[in-house]
């Protein structure tokens, strides 16, 4: 819960909001700690959404030891 | 006009001159004219026009064939790349190509071909060392976040693959590792390509690709150094080498084996974009289903601690006390009365006990009352009297005077 929703990666937030739902579907928490989860499994739909909307294929070529942007795509 | 002049040799030829002439020489030559040549078939083609064009070749050369449609109608051979097959015919030259050609117009099968046999016993070798167990194959993960692509950079295969990916899941990262894919270069620059993404990129998957090429072309797939390098791959790999019918030994050796480089990039995203979108949704319902169970269950013991306290409030305390208030003070009016009813009963029985005991009562029933004339005291006894004295008796209606006359016990 400590990072920064922004800062996950789909997987994560994947994982994470998957673990709110979970919680708040056994119904143990406080209302107010159903209420923040609630807020928190929000965002991290939204995050989720965005990332699927904003998806871009990322390629990099393997350039010796090192990692290097793709250039030769057309 | 003047002859031209040059440096040179004036040409004497044109080409068509030159082909035409190597055309008759080859036609003069009777043995060219009746070959009988053994070679496995590659490059194989069937354009609609119905001739069969093709290559026959050993392990150094190569020759072109044709077969015209009128033959290739009667042959009752399938023919298929790798097929070592005796050919007959005539060598002549096809001009407007300038290419000598087998002019082919029988075939029959010679056993099969020394480059397939030698894939035979290399697989079968191979495959005796387990390489190509199916219990040794790895999973393919379902979602793969950095998806390895080996293949040449400039063929359609890596062009097919990230389409296909970016199409897919382009949530995923590729990591691309350039390799010739044919050639005597190819199997160990595969192989250190491999060995490399492994070790810098440590992708989740490794596509192994190449387009499709005749048997030639594919061989490197069948280098025994390239099949070892795709069992010690750390990640999975998926082949995706040639076309649907073709099987390379690194095919066999791969964890997945794709007909062809797209559906390697296909079988690498089992998962796609639509998926996760429709995931997304899923979860957007249960997390909105989640809070709406928790608030529905808080609002059902909300409910009961409302009822409980209602039940427990002072509205209700102070009803009920009202209540009691209202019995204390019926009964508050009621007590005096009843007091008063009590004492009144009282009086009557002390009265009538009063009554009793009245001594007027008694002279009423026809009894006296004697007392002395001088202090008025009643007399209850002969000793208290003398002969003489005078005695007042008092009777129902009045009183009058005695005198003791005589006194006996």
């Amino acid at each position: 819960m400590s990072k920064a929703v922004e800062e996950l990666t789909y997987e994560e937030a994947c994982a994470e909001l998957e673990a709110i739902v979970t919680a708040l579907e056994s119904g143990q928490q406080t209302l107010e700690e159903a209420l923040t989860l609630f807020e928190r499994g929000q965002a991290l739909l939204q995050h989720c959404a965005s990332l699927l909307e904003r998806a871009d294929l990322k390629v990099r070529q393997l350039a010796g030891e090192d990692l290097t942007e793709f250039q030769n795509e057309r | 006009m003047e002859a031209q002049l040059s440096l040179f040799e004036i040409a004497r030829w044109t080409v068509s001159g030159l082909t035409r002439y190597l055309s008759q020489r080859l036609a003069e030559d009777p043995l060219l004219q009746d070959v009988w040549v053994e070679g496995e078939i590659s490059n194989l083609s069937r354009p609609t026009s119905g001739h069969l064009y093709f290559t026959l070749k050993d392990d150094a050369t190569q020759l072109r064939c044709v077969m015209w449609r009128s033959e290739a109608a009667r042959l009752r051979l399938a023919l298929s790349d790798g097929m070592a097959v005796t050919a007959h015919g005539y060598i002549s030259i096809y001009e407007a190509g300038g290419l000598y050609q087998l002019y082919v117009d029988s075939l029959r099968p010679a056993g099969e071909g020394a480059l397939f046999q030698e894939f035979l016993h290399l697989k079968e070798r191979l495959a005796a060392e387990g390489l190509f167990d199916t219990a040794r194959k790895r999973p393919i993960p379902s979602r793969a976040r950095r998806i390895g692509v080996i293949t040449s950079p400039t063929g359609a295969a890596l062009r097919d693959i990230l389409h296909v990916l970016r199409r897919r899941n382009p949530l995923a990262e590729v990591v691309f590792a350039s390799a010739p894919v044919q050639g005597e270069d190819a199997p160990p620059r595969l192989v250190e390509a491999l060995e490399r993404l492994n070790r810098i990129a440590r992708p989740d998957v490794i596509l192994l690709a190449r387009g499709g090429g005749s048997l030639e072309d594919l061989w490197a797939f069948n280098d025994e150094r390239l099949v070892r390098a795709i069992v010690a791959s750390t990640a999975p790999v998926i082949s995706g080498v040639g076309h649907e019918t073709d099987f390379t030994l690194a095919d066999f050796a791969a964890d997945l084996r794709a007909p062809t480089p797209t559906a390697a990039a296909e079988l690498a995203t089992p998962i796609t974009l639509e998926d996760l979108r429709a995931v997304w949704q899923n979860q957007q319902e249960r997390l909105r289903a989640g809070l709406q169970t928790a608030l529905v269950n808080r609002r059902q013991a909300l409910r009961q601690l409302q009822t409980r306290l209602e039940f427990s409030s002072p509205a209700r305390r102070i009803q009920s006390e009202r209540q009691r208030l209202d019995e204390w003070a019926r009964r508050l009016i009621a007590a005096p009365l009843q007091r008063l009813h009590l004492t009144r009963t009282r009086l009557r029985g002390l009265e009538d006990h009063l009554h009793a005991l009245n001594p007027w009562a008694v002279v009423q029933r026809g009894y006296a009352i004697v007392t002395r004339q001088t202090d008025g005291q009643i007399i209850t006894s002969r000793q208290s009297v003398q002969r003489g004295e005078a005695l007042q008796v008092r009777v129902r209606d009045g009183a009058f005077g005695v005198a003791v006359t005589d006194i006996s016990p």
